[in-house]
């Protein structure tokens, strides 16, 4: 099985290398065979992928009949590992999650090229930078990181097994979305350095990358916040984001891209923000690499890297290799990039999308210095430090208010220039109600001056109330506009107006989900813990909740074995779950794990929703008794709530727009500010 | 100082700390199954806040014990304060110069309208040109 797989990675790269060197040739050679040339290129990329696909599928094929002659199989695989992680396996290792990038990069690459008669010039440049590109990887895969490298020695009879942090649902979904996020950004990417390279005129690249970057930019956010919840359903600490060195990694292209989301409607509309976003786009790209020269180098430690390897070296080659390229060309075609408007007001959705692609850079600035301090300071000082969460939570969080606020101010601000008149009549119903918000919350008990973390809880509260009732405001806005001309109810006018402009809309609605995730994220200064030994019949007092240890046990089966205590949860007097944390000791691996357990409780408050969050920390070895550690986290459900409206929001701005509504030619243009400020 | 304060100093400070043992925790976080690094930094904590110590004193001895990489963040002296100011210098350098990029595209003449060149009377073949522009503009 090995050699198919062998086989299989060295014909991808012989096909890739076929299809970056023909395509190359075809795109500057004059002569009637360049056509021929650059279809064979095509071809050879679009069989790259059947190439690639059928290494993965011998990859997993081999996982599932326990092939331990792989070295592979047997490092990240065991006899009793259930069919779903043993599917996974493919992306648990080193080797195997490089060859999952591939065969993902190989996979849009083949649906690039099927699509290429849309431009068929931009399109060869495209197919070539992806097959160099894919070059890279596939020159990895088969001289540094052999994914079916074959074992030494007798055949061992059983694996070691997959790693117990890894053998949880999640874990099945989670790396496939954000390596379709880190993956996705290659396409942006080539066409951005294409239409450089070509000096391609107009904006119609960004027009057909759009849908490519809101796809890719959805699989990234999903990826990242997947890996957020697998963190706190997981890891058992109570938290959910930690600021680690390979969180960081998968937040930074995250930022850029959404920075890139927002200012490329500067290109499409003014004209405007040419070189920077070619340079956002780049560093998307770049910063998505940087996070897998992290995960594999070792150079930075971190709960997440694999061990340290040669490999490391390749990625920064490639990421100084690439940023040369892209700095040659920015620089040579500088003249083909300048702006075709001007600005007209400081006031105007122009300046908005400035200041809010300033912020998200300073926040990925931040993350990246953060992230690369204590190298920094092992080279100044001699000795490193640790940049950790204080650092990031004390620095980041004030920029990401700011950021907040433009969130809410921004859709109030027309393209061109904002009267006074229409900021003041869209921002009044927004503003009070952000201030009742920080009123009741005042009034509830918070006080803001007494410490700085309540103050950006208080904050955060005000802000997220902002973008809340800032949208509802334009849906409503629009609404009546569009109920007043055509008889329809309110609501069925939003939906239909939501329809006219989807991209406008959605956007709102994605704001609207990030302000629910940050709202899920302010209640982190009002989380409760108590820690204590739990016999029989013992109660733990937290919150308006009261924990009863009804009992505790132990099982056992081929792939673990594990104790759990059995929790019942009262509130009110009244028994309103039973919970189950629980610790597992893997036998093939040898390690132990622990896995919480969540209750979400909507019952009382849905708006004050609180995760009641259970670890099994171990047990007395002299009493014998269950250690429970109980967290109170108010409002985290937010997040992931948050989420799905921002997902939602994404393939709402993903839908066509409806046919435009004809405009009679003597009917005169409103002034936009009546209907809302624009996209 | 009452117990009440002892426990926030305990919280406060024990988020100030990493653990040692290698989980990239901060001390209070790390729940390791059997982590004897944790265990251990926490008594030593409660310790020195039961004999009355003050903050600095408290993590100058956890420094002398575990190395400077046991402070979660980079203390506020020497070469450890650049971390601190180069996210705030770097907004300062965005804000002015997104500001003079807004003032300079301002100041921008208008590249429709080149000097010598008269522009011309609307007619409806314009405004239809002008409201497909004004559409786009702004997705009306």
């Amino acid at each position: 099985m090995s050699q198919i797989g062998s086989f299989a990675l060295l014909l991808a790269l012989g096909l890739s290398a076929y299809s970056f060197l023909a395509g190359f040739l075809a795109l500057f050679r004059k002569d009637a065979a360049s056509a021929r040339l650059g279809e064979t290129a095509r071809r050879a990329g679009i069989a790259t992928f059947a190439a690639v696909l059928l290494a993965g599928i011998v990859l997993v094929v081999a996982a599932f009949h326990d092939d331990f002659s792989i070295a592979y199989i047997f490092h990240h695989s065991n006899r009793d590992l259930p069919a779903a992680y043993k599917f996974a396996v493919l992306w648990s290792g080193q080797e195997g999650s490089l060859l999952f990038w591939s065969l993902l990069l190989a996979g849009y690459g083949f649906v690039l090229r099927l699509r290429y008669k849309t431009d068929q010039r931009l399109f060869a440049y495209a197919s070539v930078i992806i097959a160099a590109v894919q070059v890279f990887f596939l020159l990895i895969l088969n001289f540094a990181a052999h994914p079916f490298a074959i074992m030494q020695g007798a055949l061992p009879a059983d694996g070691t097994g997959l790693n117990p942090l890894l053998q949880y649902p999640e874990m099945v979904i989670h790396p496939p979305m954000l390596y379709l996020g880190y993956v996705g950004f290659t396409v942006p990417f080539a066409f951005a350095l294409g239409a450089l390279i070509m000096k391609y005129p107009g904006e119609k690249w960004i027009q057909i990358t759009r849908r490519w970057t809101m796809v890719t930019w959805c699989f990234l956010t999903i990826g990242v916040f997947l890996g957020a919840h697998w963190a706190y359903a997981v890891l058992g600490w109570g938290g959910y984001w930690g600021w680690d060195p390979v969180e960081n990694a998968s937040l930074m292209p995250w930022l850029t891209g959404t920075a890139f989301l927002h200012s490329v409607m500067m290109q499409e509309k003014r004209g405007m923000l040419k070189v920077w976003n070619m340079s956002l786009i780049f560093a998307t790209f770049l910063l998505s690499m940087l996070g897998t020269f992290l995960t594999r180098s070792g150079v930075i430690s971190s709960v997440h890297a694999f061990a340290q390897s040669s490999i490391g070296t390749w990625f920064l080659v490639f990421i100084v290799l690439t940023l040369g390229v892209c700095s040659f060309f920015l620089v040579a075609n500088r003249s083909h990039l300048k702006s075709e408007h001007k600005l007209e007001s400081l006031v105007s959705r122009e300046s908005s999308f400035l200041f809010n692609n300033l912020l998200l850079l300073v926040v990925c600035f931040t993350i990246l210095w953060g992230t690369f301090f204590p190298i920094l300071s092992e080279f100044v000082q001699g000795h490193k430090v640790t940049v950790g969460p204080p650092f990031f939570n004390r620095v980041a969080i004030p920029v990401a208010l700011l950021l907040l606020l433009l969130t809410a101010v921004g859709p109030l601000l027309a393209w061109r220039k904002t009267s006074v008149e229409s900021l003041k009549r869209n921002f009044l119903f927004p503003a009070l109600g952000s201030l009742a918000i920080g009123g009741m919350m005042i009034l509830f008990g918070v006080r803001p001056w007494e410490d700085p973390s309540y103050f950006y809880a208080t904050m955060a509260a005000v802000l997220s109330a902002l973008v809340i009732f800032t949208v509802i405001s334009e849906f409503l806005r629009g609404g009546r506009v569009i109920a007043g001309k055509s008889q329809q109810n309110l609501l069925s006018a939003m939906i239909h107006l939501c329809h006219r402009n989807t991209r406008r809309y959605g956007g709102y609605i994605v704001h609207f989900g990030v302000a629910l995730v940050v709202i899920g994220i302010l209640g982190t200064p009002f989380n409760k813990e108590v820690e204590k030994e739990m016999g029989f019949g013992d109660k733990i007092n937290i919150g308006t909740y009261t924990l009863v240890c009804q009992s505790y046990t132990q099982d056992d089966n081929p792939n673990y074995a594990n104790e759990w205590a059995i929790i019942n949860v009262f509130r009110g007097g009244k028994q309103i779950t039973t919970m189950y944390p629980e610790r597992r000791f893997y036998k093939a691996s040898g390690q132990p794990q622990t896995l919480p357990r969540i209750y979400p409780s909507f019952r009382e408050d849905l708006f004050l929703v609180t995760d009641v969050y259970l670890v099994y920390e171990g047990k007395n070895e002299t009493t014998g008794r269950p250690i429970i550690k109980a967290h109170l986290n108010p409002l985290v459900p937010w997040i992931w709530i948050g989420l799905i409206i921002m997902v939602f929001g994404t393939i709402v701005a993903l839908v066509p727009n409806a046919a435009a509504v004809q405009v009679a030619a003597t009917t005169p243009v409103r002034a936009p500010a009546q209907v809302g400020a624009g996209d | 100082m009452g117990a009440g304060d002892d426990s926030a100093r305990f919280k406060d400070l024990g988020h100030r700390m990493m653990c040692t043992c290698g989980c990239g925790q901060v001390l209070l976080e790390c729940n390791h199954v059997g982590c004897q690094s944790s265990d251990k930094m926490r008594d030593q904590l409660q310790a020195a806040l039961d004999k009355g110590n003050n903050d600095d004193l408290i993590l100058q001895g956890f420094v002398q014990e575990y190395g400077p990489t046991v402070i979660a963040a980079p203390t506020a002296t020497g070469f450890n304060r650049v971390a601190w100011i180069m996210p705030f210098v770097a907004l300062a350098l965005g804000i002015t110069f997104v500001v003079y990029v807004v003032r300079a595209w301002k100041n921008r003449p208008e590249p429709a309208l080149a000097d010598g060149i008269a522009i011309p009377r609307g007619n409806e073949h314009d405004l239809d040109e002008f409201r497909q522009r004004a559409r786009k503009e702004t997705d009306l």
